[in-house]
């Protein structure tokens, strides 16, 4: 199956041609009495760094413990590259994982550990050291061949699991919150570096995150999770500027959601009357009906702050300001007790608490989320 | 100076606490230890007891062919004590280690309860079984696998069976422990590497049980060496051990030089084998052993 992407590049027209490399079809999951995998369906292309956000208990580890081979869904099929791999035994699959506790053979050293799969193969001593010398280049290792995996620190054995998962140079490679054990500083830098890693070595990568930040930052496609469902596939910058449900917006980026009721439509803008006053939201595909009830996001960086109403808007109760690195916090609360945080560049010493605010927004900046499908 | 005395009162104070496992130590190890040594270089007297006269034949005696063949078929006999012991209880404990927590409980509740009953009192349980037309004997003849009782009692396979059932427990929990603390995540590394289930065993599995076969091992070897009342009982006197035949020259033959000689060879035997464990578990790596 193939699926073409066109892209403008600099004026021109450029074909870029993705195959599909894993169809996961209508996957259904229960452990006991619970379901933990509803009805997943989704086909990843070859070389794309996709990853499942979601929080704990959502299911992403189900998902890729099932891609692995780890465990076998109740119904459902997937294929991995054109063929059918449901019931194909973990070590019979294309497939690799990097371990959310890395999983390195404590008996073995380094050397030992990534030249593990291809000792199983019988590939010869001389062609596995060499394999496995570059591999160690490739994560920025080189020398630790001999090294006991007690002998390491946080990051360097993830960077050995990582080794030790791509050297096959796997269809896929599976990532399980490889990052969650890491300090702050050195997620960052190993954030970049499995990007960078990534597209040298064109391996489609499979992700499972609960971080939004690091989703962002490393995907070309991201799906949000939730209770053994998918809520939404796209682009970043798709998730982040159209989440269609009020759980997205709020899951990535800072989003504010706000109930109300449609009054008028006119022009593509919807006028909506929500707790406190009026607001307007720029209709795009979405089918509104007057009358109807409707749900808004705002990002906190797109709310505006006014003295009075004259130009529209919520009343708001200031509750709440404060200040860090060059952001202005503002907690304000509107008449049916939601709270509306704003966060702007620079200090504003004017506005005080208890004060009278009203809240509006540029309309393009009103999402329409947790619309009904037909 | 306030602070040396405090210093020496404080030490006299570690030192009696110690003193009295010291005391006891000496006197009812180190001791016996001493007096055997000393009794096997000394010749036996003519009616009872002994002469104290220096002597190395006790231990030239233990090289004279019968004497030598009872050393090796005890041997022989805790080899194959320990090997069945192991075959047995390695996927005992293994799974046993897999059981969710309520059955890990009660499998352990299992294996321990007979240990409460006197091991005299458990043997002669084997006897009601392993006679003519006993308990198996029965069984058997009743699913018509045979047409005439077995005669399995006092015989040799009776005694294997014996030395087995008594110390299969030891083997069990040295595998269960070991096993219980690995981290599963290990083989589905593996499998997810390209181990077939069998590779992923012998790879990953056996290597990080190891230390819980080694201390099953000799666990189940050194008493095996030892335990004289199982071959009495269910060999009827027929096969001859080492404990046996330390056991028959102490109260029968009246030989004491020549039981403490083999005593003391006997014991110079387990040093050894604790020595040599000692020696492989403080190797980091034992694929070589292997």
């Amino acid at each position: 199956m193939r699926s073409y992407i066109c892209a403008a590049v600099g004026g021109g027209m450029e074909e870029i041609m993705s195959e599909v490399i894993l169809e996961i079809n209508h996957i259904m999951k229960n452990f006991g009495n619970t379901e933990v995998l509803k009805d997943i369906d989704i086909k990843i292309e070859e070389g794309e760094f996709i990853t499942l956000l979601g929080s704990s208990g959502c299911g992403k580890t189900t998902i890729l413990r099932i891609i692995a081979g780890l465990e076998v869904p109740d119904s459902g099929t997937i294929f991995l590259n054109g063929k059918d791999v449901t019931n194909v035994e973990p070590n019979k699959r294309d497939v690799n994982t990097v371990f959310q506790n890395y999983a390195l053979f404590p008996h073995m050293n380094v050397e030992e550990n990534i030249g593990y799969s291809m000792k199983l193969r019988k590939v010869q001593k001389k062609a596995i050291n060499e394999k496995v010398k570059e591999t160690l280049e490739l994560v920025q290792l080189s020398g630790y061949e001999k090294r006991m995996p007690s002998e390491l620190s946080g990051g360097q054995k993830q960077r050995v699991a990582i080794a030790r998962a791509i050297v096959n140079n796997p269809k896929v490679l599976l990532l399980d919150e490889p990052l969650g054990a890491l300090d702050l500083q050195l997620r960052r830098q190993m954030q970049m570096e499995l990007k960078r890693m990534q597209k040298k070595l064109g391996i489609t990568f499979i992700y499972i995150t609960h971080d939004q930040e690091e989703a962002i930052n490393m995907s070309d496609r991201i799906v949000v999770m939730r209770d053994g469902k998918f809520e939404q596939i796209g682009t970043p910058t798709e998730i982040y500027d159209k989440p269609k449900t009020s759980y997205v917006a709020e899951f990535v980026g800072n989003a504010n959601i706000i109930h109300g009721t449609t009054t008028s439509i006119q022009d593509g803008l919807a006028v909506v009357t929500a707790p406190g006053g009026n607001v307007e939201a720029e209709i795009n595909e979405e089918q509104l009906v007057v009358g109807e009830d409707v749900t808004l996001a705002i990002r906190s960086e797109n709310i505006i702050l006014h003295l009075d109403k004259s130009m529209g808007g919520l009343k708001s109760l200031l509750k709440e300001k404060s200040f860090a690195s060059g952001m202005q916090k503002i907690i304000l609360e509107i008449e049916d007790g939601t709270e509306v945080i704003s966060s702007s560049l620079g200090m504003n010493t004017d506005l005080a608490v208890n004060s009278t605010l009203y809240i509006n927004f540029n309309p393009s900046h009103g999402i329409i989320v947790d619309l009904q499908s037909v | 100076m306030e602070k040396k005395e405090k210093k020496k009162k404080s030490k006299s104070k570690l030192w009696m606490t110690v003193a009295p496992l010291y005391i006891f130590t000496i006197l009812f190890v180190v001791g016996p230890l001493i007096y055997m040594l000393n009794l096997s270089f000394m010749t036996r007297a003519e009616v009872w007891g002994v002469v104290k006269k220096f002597t190395f034949d006790n231990y030239l005696k233990i090289f004279e062919p019968v004497y030598l063949d009872t050393f090796i078929e005890s041997l022989k006999l805790s080899l194959a004590t320990t090997l069945i012991t192991l075959v047995v209880g390695y996927p005992f404990g293994y799974f046993m280690a897999k059981l969710s927590a309520k059955w890990k409980k009660i499998m352990m509740l299992l294996v321990v309860v007979p240990f409460w009953t006197n091991a005299l009192i458990r043997m002669y349980g084997w006897i009601i079984i392993f006679r003519s037309n006993g308990l198996l004997d029965k069984a058997l003849i009743g699913i018509g696998m045979t047409e005439k009782p077995l005669k399995l009692l006092y015989s040799y396979p009776a005694v294997l069976v014996g030395m087995v059932y008594s110390l299969l427990p030891f083997m069990i929990l040295a595998i269960y422990s070991v096993a219980e603390k690995m981290d599963w995540s290990y083989i589905e590394a593996a499998r997810d590497l390209g181990a077939s289930r069998l590779q992923a065993f012998l790879t990953i599995t056996v290597k990080l049980t190891l230390p819980g076969i080694l201390s099953g091992v000799v666990l189940v070897f050194i008493p095996s060496m030892g335990l004289f009342f199982i071959s009495d009982i269910l060999g009827g006197g027929k096969i001859m051990l080492v404990g046996n035949l330390i056991r028959d020259q102490l109260f029968t033959t009246r030989d004491w030089p020549f039981a403490a000689a083999l005593s003391v060879v006997l014991m110079i035997l387990t040093s050894l084998i604790i020595m040599l464990y000692r020696k492989i578990t403080h190797v980091r790596d034992l694929e070589g052993i292997l």
